[in-house]
């Protein structure tokens, strides 16, 4: 029997609403107890004076490159990212190559995850086949391989057809379609957020109208079939207010949010003067956006943070803007970069963060975890709230650098990871 | 006009009219009306960057531009070879980043660039020791076209200050008009833009210009009038109807050009769609300055590696 004994740490359970200075007590990967004081003398102890002990927070929207991408990234590398930017579980999209758009590749995904033995990885299955965006994917031999919900992420799913069915086909397995909101021929071939920017900057925009048309698409698809829907990496305040009307009407749809839509604006493309570590799809928006984003996260609307984490090397990114590839990377920043925001800078409530990273997105994605609850599975991340130190990218563990927040100094750090009463990992004291 | 001899231009590159300050814009178009001279002269040749490499680095096709640094480099007596897309080893697949550092490695003192996509001399100029000029990227910018149609305007008007300048045609996809309407409203020039709806990028506005939706609005008392070229291999069959129907109601004729001033400047960045944007009786009327705004190129651009270079005062002193 193993035996974990986490002391003198501040306990702060969304799920129980709880947030008080407690012991913790790990038998066999599982809470088994949680008072003020505990006595045992055969358990390991873990001293958490000064750190916030949460359920361990939940990423359900990162691109791990393997198979096909593996000089990106793989899934031992993505776990291990994962597990020192404080996440326990991530979920993993299938545009890989081959698509995880069959049960051998998600069953391949889960050993290597098992194999590396760091954060639970769930890898996310393909709405349609090769993401080709014509015929469904094989849902249910995925969905038993381990796929805990579908999506064509990086793409839309462009023929609402296609949508519906996959809306209604995927309540067969009680799991979410996820939706990357852009209609495409509104997108055209932007590169950024189409506004004032882009304008000076001479690049081809991507109009927030293109998210918004789509999420409402997909909301009356949502209400039309009973499906549940999720709309990754919201960015604009049309597709939100889409979302509050679709909550409002009962339908079942939530959405996440990133840390860069947040924190970043289109500005940051002109102030790096064309630094390809400020594209991304969807684009960092202009300030009216973020700050609807943030009333959303304050209000409720938005259910979770997500990272939509996206190595790509160097060689990819050095190329002109208009070349680049999309995305950056996001695992070892998004803690202190939505802390030192949204806990810090906009006094948003220690629980209600903890809930945005943790309770909410496992509730939205039916995973077990984001819950310290006894009988719970020990999926626990340390925060050192008081912690302010210097994002390095030659730190990371990713195999991938392409970040907008290097050298910023961020207040608020994951401080160890642990998964299923295990300790993953643990930021070195200096 | 004469140059104050401490006056230089501090600055290792050329990427846009948006970094300078009137200042800055002002010594350019001081220093170049010096340049002017020099082509007037029967030896038209100084020895000011005597010893200095310049590339011209032109990874979109362009004739005017790139003969015109070429006749500006020579004059100013600089070593310049020049190559294309075509001819490099961008058709090997080489980025762009370690052609500009291949380029570098051989000790140009000037690396002049044209690049199809926004950003390009801004990314080069970060990683280069060599000044970059930036001789058009994208949709961008492309400064010495602006600076060479400033000096033209006020080789006729005298002062930019209190001048409306009008700007017509494809907004969306003009670099022109971006380093136009930025350096005209920095030195206290009214300017409007006018195109279809379909052609006008959003928050145009906020550059510093009116935005209008008819050419005839846009035109009415101008004292200049400047026709962008339909670039009609950018442009997608939903942009606008048909080139038909644009001249009906954007082109400039004659009729049109009655609205604003008599006097009024017709100017054109070129190449021109004669019969889109602007009638041929309007092009080579008595009002335009088309063929000026290429003789003041090269001066403009002489003014430009000059400064850069380090010079200031006399370019001919040396």
């Amino acid at each position: 029997m193993s035996r974990l004994l986490i002391k003198h740490g501040r306990v702060v359970d969304p799920t129980q609403r709880m947030d008080e200075g407690l012991w913790v007590l790990i038998v066999d990967g599982k809470v088994a107890r949680i008072a003020e004081r505990i006595e045992d003398r055969d358990a390991e102890v873990l001293d958490a004076t000064g750190l916030v002990v949460a359920p361990g927070f939940v990423d359900v929207h990162t691109h791990l490159r393997e198979p096909g991408f593996e000089y990106k990234e793989t899934v031992a590398t993505g776990s291990a990212a994962a597990a020192a930017g404080g996440f326990t579980a991530i979920c993993c999209m299938p545009n890989t190559q081959p698509v995880n758009d069959n049960a051998a590749v998600t069953e391949f995904i889960r050993g290597r995850a098992a194999a590396a033995g760091l954060a639970r990885v769930y890898p996310i299955g393909a709405v349609s086949k090769g993401l080709q965006g014509e015929e469904l994917a094989e849902m249910g031999e995925m969905a038993r391989a381990g796929a805990v919900a579908f999506s064509d992420d990086g793409k839309p799913v462009h023929n609402a057809y296609l949508m519906r069915r996959a809306l209604e086909y995927a309540q067969l397995f009680g799991v979410p379609v996820v939706d990357h909101c852009e209609e495409p021929s509104l997108a055209a071939k932007g590169v950024m957020h189409e506004g004032a920017v882009a304008t000076r900057l001479g690049l081809r925009g991507i109009p927030a109208a293109a998210e918004e048309v789509m999420v409402a698409r997909d909301v009356v698809l949502a209400q039309l079939t009973g499906g549940r829907l999720h709309v990754a990496h919201l960015s604009t305040q049309g597709g939100l207010d889409r979302v509050r009307e679709g909550k409002a009407k009962g339908v079942a749809v939530t959405c996440e949010v990133t840390p860069h839509h947040l924190a970043l604006t289109d500005q940051a493309v002109a102030d790096s003067e064309y630094d390809t570590d400020t594209k991304m799809n969807p684009p960092l928006r202009s300030a009216d956006h973020v700050a609807a984003l943030l009333q959303g996260v304050q209000d409720g609307v938005v259910d979770c943070l997500a990272t939509d984490h996206a190595p790509h090397h160097a060689d990819e990114k050095v190329l002109e803007f208009d070349l680049a590839p999309f995305g950056i990377v996001g695992l070892e920043t998004a803690v202190p970069v939505t802390y030192d925001l949204l806990v810090r800078r906009h006094k948003l409530p220690l629980r209600l963060f903890i809930a945005l990273w943790s309770s909410n997105p496992a509730r939205a994605f039916g995973l077990p975890g984001g819950s310290l609850k006894v009988g719970s599975p020990a999926d626990i991340t340390l925060l050192d709230l008081d912690a302010r130190l210097t994002v390095n990218p030659d730190r990371f563990l990713s195999l991938s650098r392409n970040t907008p927040f290097a050298g910023q100094r961020l207040k608020g750090w994951p401080a160890a990871t642990i998964v299923g009463g295990k300790a993953v990992w643990r930021r070195e004291r200096r | 006009m004469s140059v104050k001899p401490a006056a230089r231009l501090r600055r290792k590159d050329l990427v846009g009219i948006d970094p300078l300050s009137p200042d800055e814009i002002q010594l350019i178009l001081d220093t170049a009306d010096q340049m002017r001279d020099i082509a007037a002269r029967p030896i038209k040749k100084v020895p000011a960057l005597r010893g200095k490499t310049v590339v011209n680095l032109f990874m979109e096709a362009s004739t005017r531009t790139r003969f015109s640094f070429e006749v500006a480099e020579k004059r100013l007596s600089a070593d310049s070879l020049s190559f294309s897309a075509a001819a490099s080893s961008v058709s090997k697949g080489e980025t762009l980043v370690d052609t500009a550092l291949n380029l570098e490695a051989m000790q140009p003192d000037f690396i002049v660039i044209r690049h199809f996509h926004a950003g390009a001399p801004h990314q080069l100029a970060r990683i280069l020791k060599s000044s970059v000029i930036n001789a058009g990227d994208g949709a961008h910018e492309h400064p010495t076209q602006a600076l060479l149609d400033a000096l033209t305007m006020r080789l006729h008007r005298g002062t930019l200050e209190g001048q409306v300048v009008a700007i017509v045609g494809d907004l969306q996809h003009s670099r022109v008009v971006r380093s136009n309407v930025l350096l005209l409203s920095r030195m206290g020039a009214t300017v409007r833009v006018a195109a279809p709806p379909s052609l006008i990028p959003l928050e145009m506005e906020k550059l510093g210009c009116e935005v209008h939706r008819r050419i005839e609005d846009a035109i009415a008392g101008a004292d200049v009038v400047m026709m962008l070229r339909i670039q009609l291999e950018r442009q997608g069959r939903m942009n606008f109807p048909t080139v038909r129907e644009y001249y009906d109601f954007f082109a400039l004729t004659p009729e049109r050009l009655k609205l604003a001033k008599r006097d009024c400047l017709v100017m054109h960045p070129g190449p021109m769609n004669r019969g889109v944007e602007i009638d041929s009786r309007v092009a080579d009327g008595p009002q335009s300055v088309i063929l000026e705004q290429v003789t003041n190129g090269v001066a403009v651009r002489m003014a430009v590696l000059y400064l850069l270079a380090g010079g200031h005062g006399e370019p001919t002193a040396d």
